[in-house]
């Protein structure tokens, strides 16, 4: 699960980390009201604007309705202006920027929508790094990562130059110890104050990460300041969905408005689904199949329009709901519904499909390829229906089937 | 012959719930030799199984079984009670990880965890605590293990597999099975079939399977199983470039899966442009491995390899 950077903020602050004040806003009011506080509690003029969504990149993000806005902004104009000036331009671009759609490398060309900025202090960097905690599989352990290329992807500074990245596993009995937080500081260049405050930083988040069930901690960049603080300046994270149930207060920072809609309503159904751009709609068990699936479906010609897993032991009412979810895409031309039943018998899912299309109707072709236990039983199902179902022999059979079926 | 399990293995179970109960009854009537229970509050009571025999299981046995099992407080009891080396787990998630670590500090040799969803976080401290212990941990989240005719332990459909030469290691579920099914239609059969699981932390990976293959006589060929995420096919790969004498086919799932999305595995996800299915496959064929194109391809992958 993800969450927004003032939500990362707060859990880091609330553990003693260091980031920047900042204030989130919901409206170009809330964002001007919020300049005067922020700037009397930090002392400094200068503030910046920052969109809010679930995706990187927003630096170089641009407005799909302002071309040459970015998603971050920094607002200059209260050094020589004053207050007053700063409210002005925070006026300005807080106007153009909620509610507009935000493009970056990591939200493909549909964008976000901006519904939420975080206004948040300016700050004297006098160097930029990078600082991320997270699995590593090989290892089966966390990993602390530091690179003094701060600011960039660190993709390419590992394909660039990966001697820059130092890294550091942590122990899951023991922690991050002490000497290893020292020689990732030390790595980095720091001395002096930033070294100790360097030191500090890395060893809370290491623990954060422990405590907070995190699958990725990532602080790009992590600012020395002029006066050898060291503060998150952007903050990601994201959480493990299988530790959600230790978290509830992570589980409160759940923003449903970045999610998909029909996604979210299939985990309602314990359903695994995930939108995708084609026409072939596809029900399946199993999320390796489901898959394989999706794959063959290319193979052939054609384009997948979703990711479904019904899970091992789908009953009915599931079976019912994946379907409903399948037909509302307007690009689904095709359902491919392709089950191995193991545990899961033919005949049970047969019957489910039956039910589920007499309840919601059937506008597009449908293929069904069954095997496995009962499958002579299903098959019966299924013919004596007399519903328009094609049956496939196999995966490929199938996959032709509904790729002709739908043209 | 066979990997891991055969048909003197003796099994006990941990978590007796509606989950650990049907999928017992299905290994007794498999004709596993299921030997004892764990469960801390019904120690003393015995679990009762019986039913039709599942003849496509161990040959020679009756049409019905009754088998009644012990309930033992701990592992450590149950396997001295029994003398069992392997342990099946069904404890739900948020208390797996321990029933892991439990089963490893009673010496039990194969631990099998079927249970899906367990947070990563306790996997990672799981997988410390067997560094130092000489337990195998199988999975989790995986359908288990099973070599057909002698014994099957976990949740996958025992009539499918059939007796025979390809050793088969998955990451999948009923992928697995779609393999499997594929081999015994070809008449090839499966020595031993592990599934390893879906999650990005697990027991045994690839590697450790391919290795135990390439020792077993009767396997003559391996079909291993992949999907997006990580790195395990591409350590595959490059063990059977070094070490590999027999023939080798694959499939890798996800050729078309979008990166930063978590296709239902929690290990299965394509991210900062790492773990694509094009990066494996090519990894796998340079090490020559035949490369199923298809799911529907994978019993003619192996035979493939096993003409050379």
């Amino acid at each position: 699960m993800k969450i927004h950077e003032f939500q990362a903020k707060e859990l880091m602050q609330a553990r003693g980390i260091p980031v920047p004040l900042g204030i989130p806003v919901t409206s170009v009011a809330e964002a001007v009201a919020a300049v005067e506080p922020l700037i009397e509690r930090s002392g400094n003029p200068v503030v910046v604007l920052k969109s809010q969504i679930h995706a990187g990149g927003r630096g170089k993000g641009r407005f799909a309705e302002h071309p040459d806005l970015g998603g971050v902004n920094v607002v200059l104009e209260g050094k020589d202006g004053g207050v007053e000036a700063a409210k002005g331009r925070v006026r300005e671009l807080a106007a153009k920027m909620l509610g507009s759609t935000l493009v970056t490398v990591q939200t493909g060309p549909a964008g976000k929508k901006v519904n939420r900025l975080y206004l948040e202090q300016g700050i004297d960097i006098a160097r930029e790094l990078y600082l991320s905690v997270v699995l590593d599989r090989g290892a089966s352990r966390n990993v602390v990562m530091v690179s003094t290329e701060g600011g960039t992807e660190i993709e390419e500074v590992a394909a660039a130059t990966p001697e820059k990245i130092l890294r550091a596993e942590i122990d899951p009995g023991l922690g991050l110890l002490d000497f290893q937080a020292r020689e990732l500081a030390f790595g980095l260049g720091l001395d002096g104050a930033a070294y100790k405050n360097g030191v500090k930083f890395i060893t809370a988040l290491a623990a954060a990460a422990v405590e907070l069930d995190t699958d990725l901690i990532e602080i790009n960049p992590l600012v020395v300041t002029a006066d050898g603080g060291v503060m998150a300046l952007d903050a990601k994270m994201s959480f493990e969905a299988n530790a959600l149930y230790r978290h509830p207060d992570v589980q409160d920072m759940r923003d449903l408005s970045e999610e998909d809609a029909a996604e979210i309503e299939a985990s309602n159904y314990g359903l695994s689904f995930i939108k995708l751009d084609g026409t072939i709609g596809c029900m399946v068990n199993g999320a390796g199949l489901a898959m394989a699936t999706m794959d063959i479906i290319k193979y052939v010609g054609g384009e997948p329009a979703n990711f479904l897993d019904v899970g091992g032991g789908a009953e009915k009412e599931q079976v019912a709901a994946a379907f409903k979810i399948i037909t509302r895409d307007p690009n689904v031309r095709g359902i491919f519904v392709n089950i191995f039943g193991g545990i899961m018998k033919c005949d049970t899912i047969a019957q489910g499909i039956v039910d589920a299309v007499g309840e919601v109707g059937l506008q597009t072709p449908l293929v069904v390829r069954l095997e496995g236990t009962n499958i002579d039983l299903g098959k019966q199902i299924l013919d004596e229906s007399g519903l328009n179902i094609l049956s496939a022999a196999d995966m490929k059979d199938g996959a032709q089937k509904i790729l002709e079926a739908s043209r | 012959m066979s990997v891991l399990i055969d048909r003197n293995t003796r099994v006990i179970v941990q978590g007796m719930g509606k989950t650990g109960r049907f999928h017992t009854d299905t290994a007794v009537a498999y004709g596993t030799r299921m030997v004892g229970a764990v469960h801390p509050s019904r120690a003393g009571q015995t679990e009762v199984f019986e039913g039709a025999t599942d003849h496509s299981g161990v040959p020679g046995r009756g049409d019905t079984y009754h088998e009644e099992l012990p309930i033992f407080r701990t592992v450590r009891e149950a396997r001295a009670a029994t003398d069992a080396t392997a342990t099946v787990i069904y404890v739900p998630p948020p208390f797996a990880a321990d029933a892991i670590m439990e089963a490893a500090d009673a010496g039990m040799e194969l631990i099998v965890c079927i249970t899906e969803g367990i947070p990563v976080a306790d996997m990672v401290k799981a997988k410390g605590y067997l560094a130092s212990r000489s337990s195998r941990l199988v999975g989790p989240n995986c359908p288990g293990v099973i070599t057909p005719g002698e014994c099957k332990i976990g949740i996958m459909p025992g009539y499918i597999h059939e007796a025979g030469r390809i050793g088969v290691v998955s990451r999948s579920g009923t992928l697995t099975y779609e393999a499997v099914h594929q081999l015994t239609q070809a008449g090839l059969g499966q020595t031993t079939a592990i599934g390893i699981g879906g999650d990005p932390v697990n027991g045994t990976n690839f590697v450790d399977c391919l290795k135990m293959f390439q020792d077993d006589p009767a396997t003559e060929g391996v079909i291993m199983i992949g999907e997006i995420g990580g790195s395990a096919e591409e350590d595959a790969a490059k063990w059977t470039t070094e070490h590999m004498t027999k023939p080798v086919a694959a499939f890798i799932a996800g050729t078309t899966a979008p990166s930063g999305k978590r296709m239902g595995h929690a290990g299965a996800i394509i991210s900062g442009g790492k773990g694509t299915a094009a990066d494996k496959i090519a990894a796998l064929r340079d090490a020559g491995v035949v490369v199923a194109p298809t799911p529907t391809d994978m019993g003619a992958a192996m035979q493939e390899a096993l003409a050379g």
